[in-house]
């Protein structure tokens, strides 16, 4: 087979916002060709698409594209430790200002350790961009140093990838992954480029034309469909919004809240989905799922109608897929078709963007409503959501042995940084209490690794936001185990000027594991001792400090509020506070794997819904 | 279960295959069979997927088919409105005892023989799966030395063309 190549020529189609102000070099007239080397037409295709800033590490074959990448006014270049950092850190930044992330890395090794992150960013449907460097052409194929297929590697983890074979493409190339990461349903894509394809002299040119004949993302969701969703919401007498992370991609929270007003419908959203509609609000019963509150997982098992909107009943969600929701029918809204009845049969299915879909239900409903329709009366399940709400509140115990409470630090995290700051969790009990005891208000405020579950992702995730929300303070609440993992991107944060603040949640335990281990294997606890309390190896705030952050530590009830204030002050560089808290503490509500929802344990021990029955 | 037969529009572009097949086996699908050639479109290729699943499943493999940038759309073939064929070439024990029985079974499956020699007969036969199993059924007695089946290859009955819209 071979390689289809076109020449770019000008066309209508600019993927991206144009870049505006001077240029460092005079820029030719758009659209004419000028010679360059390929290196130089990569970095100009950056700029082109708008790209402000790189995650990434050099090495042997990336190598001659960082050389122009020193002169670039436009790009800057963010050196990290660990490439699995940059991936993360362009999923941060990505998932906190909704523009693209970039990393960079070298071929190999360093491609390789690209492929958490993209598989990271793949499940929670991210756009990023990854550009690897390749072993030349010639070499491919012969197990040449540092060589790996890097495209066959990530294949099943990308939304595409691209092995760029002759540097006259690299222009349209770029516009492509730019295009297919950040349209439909967002996704990373990998750009891989041999190092000979980026030293040899070809022509730039922009904007190139793009040539996708087999990506058409549907995006206008299907009138017809629409009235059908709108006559069920109207009737149901027992619905519940199901809002999921799509309808933050689609930046959809204006419309959200709108239709949820106007329909008086109670509304749950996922872990992906926190920030989308205000935790404050009346018609809000909180986040569904394993470990969600109770109220949300209750009203959607006893729903007679679920509006789905970008979600994707992830077994997180609906645990045992045969006892989810028995009597609702289904109203699915989704950017991907391939989502839709994937998982549970959808009665009403409805492919487009959220922002389209919910904009056309606001209509449909009002024009419902107008013709004579009316709103079925909800306050019967008011009043049951109201009662298992004020019955079952997330809440938490104090430790019996007077150590410090994990759930009380979040809670006093949350107050004090408020809803205008960004949070950002690793994997575990510390993302769950993070999920549950923050209290947020806006989109983009909470970023955390909801698919894949990455451990590992808080610190660089958050050094993206940051550099991506320069103007907003941003908190990683990670735990011991997980900041164990990527705690050197620090060095990155306080060498670069990306002053966050983490919030260890130190109970010297790999705590989700350790709280299996304490319900379903005897408390039996093997192998999840970190040693952190017991040795205080490694010591975090010696740690902190040796990484150029300041380190702080704090172990009683009467000191949170006073590191957390002095932590809010240093702005200077990067914050970490060793917060040693009780090892015990366990995250309740909880569905157990495999169980149905209908089993969920407000606290060990007590069933709210099996007991009614 | 039942068989499908998917005719799948691909650009003719490296490594489209693998993204395919490792499509199928990442979500659990099986390819009974598959075949992939040149189209009267120099840059599209087209594949014939042949997958044993239920009605639901499939909707899910072409969904997530589609999902593949480089998969510009797919058709199920009906049996009954369309010709499905495979190829099978096979190497059967023929010497002079039994050569004119072989040379008759040959003759009554309308297959051919594209190779003699002193103790065995290739021969080419072209046809649906069924009819293929029969002549195999048939030759198996003399002794088949070796053989080799294409994957079906399958186009729709009529005037129509499924190349004719959104391949550009």
């Amino acid at each position: 087979m071979t390689s289809a190549t076109q020449r770019p020529t000008p066309a209508a189609a600019t993927p991206g916002p144009r870049p505006a102000g001077p240029r460092p070099k005079p820029a030719p007239p758009t659209g004419t060709p000028v010679r360059v080397t390929g290196a130089q037409s990569l970095v100009r295709s950056l700029e082109a698409v708008g790209v402000e800033v790189v995650f990434g590490i050099p090495g042997g074959t990336i190598l001659p594209a960082y050389d122009p990448l020193l002169d670039s006014t436009k790009v800057r270049h963010v050196l990290v430790r660990h490439e699995q950092g940059a991936g993360h850190a362009a999923t941060g930044y990505a998932q906190a200002t909704g523009k693209v992330g970039v990393c960079m890395a070298t071929s190999g090794p360093g491609a390789t350790n690209l492929v958490t992150p993209l598989a990271d960013a793949n499940m929670d449907s991210v756009p990023v961009v990854a550009i690897t460097g390749q072993q030349s052409r010639a070499l491919i194929g012969t197990d040449a140093f540092q060589e790996a297929d890097i495209c066959g590697i990530t294949l099943p983890v990308t939304k595409h990838n691209f092995l760029v074979t002759d540097p006259v493409d690299i222009p349209r190339t770029i516009a492509e992954a730019f295009h297919i990461a950040s349209t439909g349903r967002p996704g990373p894509v990998l750009v891989d480029i041999p190092k000979d394809v980026l030293q040899e002299t070809t022509s730039f040119s922009w904007p190139p034309e793009m040539r996708l004949p087999g990506y058409k993302p549907t995006t206008r969701p299907h009138g017809k469909q629409v009235r059908e969703a709108a006559k069920l919401i109207t009737a149901a007498k027992r619905p519940v919004f199901y809002v999921g992370g799509g309808v933050l991609k689609a930046e959809a929270s204006a419309e959200l809240r709108e239709l949820v007003e106007l329909t008086g419908i109670p509304v749950v959203t996922t872990l992906m989905a926190k920030g989308a509609f205000p935790d404050s609000h009346r018609q809000h019963l909180g986040m569904p799922g394993m470990h969600g509150a109770v109220a949300a997982v209750a009203a959607m098992q006893r729903s007679d109608l679920l509006i789905a909107l970008g979600a994707r009943f992830d077994d997180r969600v609906t645990g045992q897929l045969s006892t989810f929701a028995p009597d609702a029918a289904i109203v699915h809204a989704d950017i991907d078709p391939a989502e839709i009845s994937k998982n549970r049969r959808a009665d009403v299915p409805i492919v487009g963007d959220c922002k389209e879909i919910i904009a056309e239900l606001i209509a449909a409903v009002r024009t419902e409503l107008a013709d004579g329709g009316k709103q079925a009366d909800l306050a019967k399940w008011w009043q049951q959501l109201d009662s298992w709400r004020d019955t079952f509140p997330l809440g938490y115990d104090w430790p019996d042995d007077g150590a410090l409470s994990p759930q009380y630090v979040i809670e006093r995290i949350g107050k004090i940084a408020g809803p205008d700051a960004v949070y950002t969790a690793g994997v575990g009990q510390h993302q769950m209490w993070a999920a549950q005891f923050i209290k947020y208000e806006n989109p983009a405020t909470w970023l955390n690794s909801g698919g894949l579950g990455t451990m590992g992702y808080a610190v660089p995730a958050a050094m993206g936001a940051k550099f991506g929300q320069p103007d907003k303070v941003v908190w990683a609440i990670d735990g011991d185990g997980c900041f164990q993992m990527t705690n050197q991107e620090l060095a990155t944060c306080a060498i670069e000027g990306a002053p966050i603040k983490v919030a260890v949640i130190n109970n010297g335990n790999l705590g989700m594991v350790r709280q299996w281990q304490n319900l379903f294997y005897s408390e039996r606890y093997s192998q999840t001792d970190l040693g952190t309390h017991k040795h205080r190896i490694p010591d975090f705030t010696l740690l902190a400090e040796a990484l150029g952050c300041a380190g702080l530590r704090c172990e009683s009830k009467e000191d949170v509020d006073t590191v957390i204030q002095r932590a809010m002050e240093i702005n200077d560089r990067p914050v970490v506070i060793d917060f040693v808290v009780g090892k015990d503490a366990q995250v309740w509500p909880m569905v157990a794997a495999g169980t149905g929802n209908d089993e969920i344990m407000a606290a060990r021990g007590i069933r709210p819904l099996f007991d009614e029955d | 279960m039942s068989t499908h037969t998917l005719s799948v529009l691909v650009e003719n572009k490296p490594g489209v295959l693998a993204r395919v097949a490792g499509l199928f086996s990442r979500r659990g699908f099986n390819i009974e069979s598959l075949a992939v050639g040149p189209t009267e479109h120099a840059d599209v290729s087209r594949m014939t997927i042949v997958v044993a699943v239920d009605e639901l499943p499939l909707e899910q493999v072409t969904k997530q088919l589609n999902k593949l940038v480089n998969v510009i759309k797919i058709v199920e073939l009906d049996p009954q409105v369309s010709v499905q064929r495979e190829l099978l070439l096979v190497k059967v024990r023929a010497d002079a005892t039994v050569r004119t029985q072989v040379l008759e079974t040959v003759q009554l499956f309308r297959a051919k023989v594209v190779d003699v020699s002193p103790e065995a007969l290739t021969v080419e036969a072209t046809g649906t799966e069924d009819k293929l199993e029969a002549l195999l059924r048939m030759l198996e007695p003399y002794g088949v030395r070796e053989m080799v089946q294409s994957g079906r290859v399958a186009i729709g009955r009529g005037p129509r063309s499924i190349t004719a819209t959104g391949v550009r």
